[in-house]
């Protein structure tokens, strides 16, 4: 189970929208409980890819260790990244699952036509042989 | 001397949760070496079936990546931090995607997404319907869902057979067509509303009658064949036609209230001559324009035949192969019987009798009940003929021997209603020395009448040939037909 505040999901969303054709990606810091992820923070990150960005996102090593550093810094855990499938359901491709790390959660979000839709989450079976899809639940927040 | 390595946050899981873990070696290999056999289900993680560091694990000694070293060979101490940094990846497929052979495009995507978010279809199954194809038999009430939710769920290449023409009375029941299109060939009305549906996928006319001469010829082209036929001849070439060339029959057949479903695949279960050897007499199970049908029931039957064509297409779930879906819509109740294949069935049997098609019409009996029917030679009289004693002020008695809420729904002026199953108790209402002229809706029961009356002892007894629809056809115009 991950959980995702509404806030959190909100910024996926916006970013989704804004980098559509293009896919967008991001990362989820957060913390692990004994009921799953709780997501913290979703922070956009540059799509280093430079050819073919409707269909393909890469964060390079380099970003990777800054997450990660931006992670111990604030004492938070690297949960896992966000990615938008722009046109393209909210499943993990062939491509995903090639790339894909234990633990993490790869939430998705499908972007049809410019409009947000669907939000999915997955984790890579422990064989790595395929993903499975996690539970997505949206935190709401009220307004104090 | 012992080198750190900072283990990422993914992978710690197998590092028993520890964020940097001291490794002996004096290379980048040997200390890759040692963490795998230290944790052992790293491994897999870094490295594919190969052997190989997968493409997307970089390792890192301080803050220079190794492939800008000497990447394995790279000398390690234990002055040193070695990372492993995954780089994070992925992505949609194309907007083109290929699957297979099969390649779609972005508005296609977009049209079949509620389907390609199931596992259980996704692009793979999207796939196989695009690649399969499926001949419809028959474009009236059953084939105006499956043709419709067929094209829309995109099957590539549809199928079908037919060669009638819309009568107001199929609106009631066949929503394929519009107030617009009686008059129309089905066929024809047929294939530009699902190509309105569906511009994506092909559609195949065969404006023909399906027969022992065509069937084999036609369904050989196809995956999967589906009965929507409305009598008995039709259906039982439809049954033979799929032995005979391995094919799935999906039947489905309406009658009134009721509704039945199976798949017949005589490779893997039985077939409707299994299930029904022989035909009913000629007359005994009247069709949907005799008997009257219920205008939703064909929805929901030919709704339930389209989903199993699905299930056929897609191999998944239990196709009603072996069983058999009885739908009652007055009780709503489906029920489920148990078919089996019989081991005498002519066709598909253990010693099969029947090697190629034959004359259905003749199997069922249809040409030898005409020939009763011209032999019972009962008088007629022409609605010419009836018009003209009408005219003349005859004295002629006017019997209706149809049911009560037909006589609701249209009847002949000064004319009198004594259903047929109630003739032989109100006989005594006749007078026999007038002339009497027998009408039903199309002439077949007033004829039963008119030789029950002849029996009786009446001599002055016509039938009206041609019914009520004759008269509506050729001497009023205005009244309705049904």
């Amino acid at each position: 189970m991950i959980l995702l505040p509404d806030q959190a999901a909100e910024a996926i969303r916006l970013h989704g929208r804004e980098s559509y054709r293009e896919e967008a990606c991001g990362v989820l810091y957060g913390a692990t409980t004994a009921a799953g992820k709780h997501v913290l923070r979703a922070s956009p990150m540059v799509n280093a890819r430079d050819d073919e960005r409707h269909r393909r996102f890469v964060v390079t090593a380099a970003d990777y260790r800054r997450a990660e550093a931006e992670a111990s810094r604030s004492g938070l855990t690297l949960l896992g990244f966000y990615h938008s499938h722009p046109d393209h359901p909210a499943y993990p491709s062939a491509f995903d699952l090639e790339h894909a790390l234990p633990f993490f959660s790869y939430v998705i979000l499908a972007v049809e036509a410019g409009t947000p839709k669907e939000m999915r989450s997955f984790v890579l079976s422990e064989d790595r042989s395929e993903f499975l899809e996690e539970s997505l639940e949206q935190e709401k927040r009220s307004c104090p | 001397m012992p080198v750190k390595v900072l283990i990422p946050t993914p992978l710690r899981p197998f590092t028993d949760q520890k964020e940097t873990v001291e490794i002996e070696g004096a290379l980048v290999r040997d200390l890759l070496d040692n963490l795998t056999d230290r944790y052992r289900d790293l491994r897999k993680h870094l490295f594919d079936d190969s052997g190989k560091l997968r493409s997307f694990v970089n390792v890192y000694v301080n803050e220079d990546d190794i492939r800008s070293l000497d990447r394995f060979d790279t000398r390690v101490s234990e002055k040193d931090v070695v990372s492993i940094v995954p780089s994070i990846a992925g992505g949609a497929g194309s907007p083109a995607v290929v699957e297979g052979e099969v390649t779609f495009s972005r508005e296609e995507i977009q049209r079949y997404s509620r389907h390609l978010i199931m596992p259980e279809v996704g692009m793979e199954g999207q796939a196989k319907l695009k690649s399969a194809s499926v001949l419809m038999v028959g474009a009236g009430g059953l084939g105006a869902p499956l043709g419709m939710y067929l094209a829309a769920a995109g099957i590539g290449r549809l199928g079908i057979v037919d060669f009638d023409v819309v009568d107001a009375s199929n609106l009631q029941r066949q929503v394929t067509f519009s107030a617009a299109d009686v008059g129309r060939p089905k066929l024809q009305a047929t294939k530009d509303r699902l190509s309105g549906i569906n511009p994506h996928i092909e559609i195949e006319g065969h404006e023909t009658r399906l027969s022992s001469e065509n069937a084999l010829a036609l369904f050989r082209d196809y995956d999967v064949i589906v009965d929507g036929t409305d009598n008995f001849p039709t259906r039982y070439l439809v049954n033979d036609a799929c032995v005979l060339s391995g094919k799935p029959n999906v039947y489905g057949s309406i009658f009134r209230f009721e509704g039945q479903v199976s798949v017949f695949d005589a490779r893997r279960g039985p077939c409707y001559r299994c299930l029904y050897p022989e035909p009913p007499p000629p007359g005994l199970v009247p069709s949907c324009a005799e008997g009257g049908v219920l205008g939703v029931l064909p929805g929901i039957v030919g709704s339930l035949q389209a989903l199993e064509v699905l299930k056929l297409v897609l191999g998944r779930g239990e196709p009603m192969i072996g069983r058999l879906l009885v739908f009652d819509a007055l009780q709503m109740k489906f029920r489920e019987l148990r078919q089996r294949k019989d081991p005498d069935c002519p066709i598909c049997g253990e010693r099969p009798r029947i090697r190629e098609l034959i004359d259905y019409e003749e199997f069922c009996g249809i040409p030898q009940a005409r020939e009763v029917e011209r032999k019972m030679g009962v008088p007629t009289i022409t609605v010419e003929g009836l018009k003209e004693l009408v005219d003349e002020r005859a004295d002629v008695f006017v019997l209706d021997v149809r049911e009560q809420h037909e006589w609701n729904i249209v009847r002949l002026e000064g004319a009198t209603l004594i259903p047929l199953g109630r003739l032989p108790h109100e006989v005594n209402k006749l007078d026999s020395a007038k002339d009497i002229v027998v009408y039903c809706r199309s002439g077949a029961r007033s004829a039963k009448a008119t030789q029950f009356l002849l029996d009786a002892g009446f001599q002055k007894v016509r039938n009206l040939e041609g019914g009520i629809l004759a008269w509506a056809d050729r001497i009023d115009p205005s009244l309705p037909k049904y």
